[in-house]
């Protein structure tokens, strides 16, 4: 008797999570689909490259996409150093391969927007990502927020607003944020200009290792095909 | 003035010597060109290589002619005063060496006149030798490599030059270094004007620029404080200003902008203060001279 009562409390008390993470593997199963509706896009847009060491223009960038995992930024014009990670902008490298285990973290707020927080446990234990976390606009079913751990890459954010491309999971403008290694040349070999009268660096100026690229977005064509040399 | 100065620019350019850092400075810079058209992304790839695994670099388009512009002049404009003080330590101690001197100073011509004409002479060789340099880094590179943006390593951080932006940067940068390589002529006047052979005052300019180029470059706080701000040499580098360029508040960088203007112009006063005096000096010398040669 006392083991059928415990067997009822633990199942009365289990029930709540287990409906929870049904709930948001749905959300994600849904976010999912919505990106899964791309096949290939071409975007153009700006990208502004914010790292404490590098003196960058803003740069024109397309961006080429093709499933499942196929993606390069390029300025055709001039010279743009791509942060490596920003392949993760893709969010289908998060998702597409369905072999991860979503638990429900809460809610929170981007923006003044509500959205679940969903963790992502991929099941594979060699995977480079440890764990995602995943911050979605339950309402237009997008991501807003992800934070990404890898084990050999470090660890990166993403932001994303929507506007016109929500329809496709797309958004118009991405700030990604990640991890760089600390710059610093032997001046033996670069021969700097100092006549005394520059402003110093500041102190561990050079040594702040977060780096910021922002996408903003112009116009995307959407599954028309492309070509996998663009990829090269 | 102007017969005189013809004179002798035909005396310098009569000199094989004179050639050989025209010779030297085509075969340096055509060497650099080979070697970075055959492995352009190896030399960048030892560089930059450490920052592989944050950034996608595009080794390729940075190897372009604006940028192995700047890699010559970098390599180079430290060794060209060498090549100065070849034709310009030679220029009063040769002839006073070879017993011409004294014949040109019985001419009826003031010695004031002729240091100058020996100076502009001086000048004049500077310029085309800058020229040809500027025919080989630059227009040779255009030709060879393209043109793109220039993207340029600090010690503690990279700039990148929209193409659009380069080129005046590169007519600065070349006016720049005429003004410091005359620095360096003017310097080989006057060690020319107190020797009687032309070895001393080569010799002499080049190992008063090697020192004081490893006093401006040691980076010893001591040094640092109380010798290198008067140092010719420490502002000499000052071509590279125009290559650093300036940032907005949200870190995007400025096209036509210049990091440190006030810097270079300080540099420009400083050099052409060294050369005034060092002209000054070889005049009130050579007019005192007692020339027995």
């Amino acid at each position: 008797m006392k083991k059928t009562i415990l067997a009822i409390i633990m199942l009365c008390l289990l029930t709540p999570f287990v409906l929870y993470a049904q709930d948001v593997s749905q959300l994600v199963e849904k976010v999912k689909a919505k990106i899964e509706q791309v096949k290939d896009y071409t975007a153009s847009g700006k990208m502004k490259t914010n790292v404490s060491f590098l003196k960058v223009p803003v740069a024109n960038v397309v961006i080429y996409f093709k499933k499942p995992n196929q993606l390069k930024i390029k300025n055709e014009k001039g010279i743009s150093f791509v942060p490596k990670g920003t392949v993760s902008i893709n969010l289908n490298n998060v998702l597409s391969s369905g072999s991860y285990t979503a638990l429900d973290a809460g809610v929170d707020k981007v923006a003044g927007i509500p959205v679940r927080v969903v963790k992502l446990l991929p099941s594979d234990e060699n995977a480079d990502v440890v764990l995602s976390t995943l911050y979605i606009d339950e309402a237009r079913q997008v991501i807003l927020r992800s934070r990404t751990t890898t084990r050999d890459n470090g660890s990166y954010e993403l932001e994303m607003s929507y506007a016109k491309y929500v329809s496709f999971g797309l958004p118009d403008k991405i700030i990604f944020s990640f991890n760089t290694k600390e710059y610093k040349l032997p001046k033996g070999m670069t021969f700097d200009f100092d006549d005394g009268s520059a402003v110093k660096q500041e102190a561990g100026k050079t040594k702040n290792k977060k780096g910021r690229a922002e996408i903003t977005i112009n116009s995307y064509s959407i599954n028309k095909g492309l070509a996998d040399d663009v990829f090269k | 003035m102007w017969k005189l100065l013809q004179i002798e620019l035909y005396k310098i350019f009569r000199k094989p010597r004179t050639y050989i850092a025209f010779g030297a400075i085509a075969a340096f810079i055509l060497l650099i060109q080979l070697a970075l058209l055959a492995n352009g992304k190896d030399y960048l790839q030892f560089g930059l290589g450490f920052l592989d695994d944050s950034f996608e670099i595009p080794y390729d388009k940075i190897n372009n002619g604006y940028w192995i512009c700047f890699l010559v002049l970098n390599l180079l404009l430290i060794h060209v005063p060498i090549l100065v003080a070849l034709v310009a330590g030679d220029i009063v101690s040769g002839e006073a060496n070879m017993g011409t001197l004294r014949l040109l100073v019985s001419k009826p011509i003031s010695r004031t006149q002729l240091v100058l004409a020996k100076f502009f002479a001086a000048v004049t060789y500077v310029i085309a030798l800058l020229a040809w340099m500027a025919l080989f880094a630059l227009v040779l590179s255009i030709v060879l490599f393209g043109t793109g943006d220039v993207v340029v390593a600090k010690s503690m951080e990279m700039h990148q030059i929209e193409k659009v932006d380069v080129l005046w940067r590169y007519f600065a940068a070349f006016g720049f270094a005429a003004l410091a390589l005359i620095l360096v002529a003017s310097l080989s006047l006057l060690l020319s004007v107190l020797s009687d052979n032309s070895i001393g005052p080569i010799v002499g300019t080049v190992c008063i620029i090697i020192v004081c180029t490893l006093i401006s470059e040691m980076q010893i706080p001591l040094y640092d404080k109380y010798l290198r701000p008067y140092l010719f040499t420490t502002y000499m580098l000052g071509w590279k200003g125009f290559f650093y360029i300036a940032v907005d508040g949200d870190g995007q960088t400025i096209r036509g902008s210049v990091e440190n203007m006030p810097a270079i112009l300080k540099s420009i006063g400083v050099i052409v203060t060294y050369t005034l005096v060092f002209v000054t000096a070889s005049v009130m010398v050579f007019r005192k001279k007692d020339i027995l040669s």
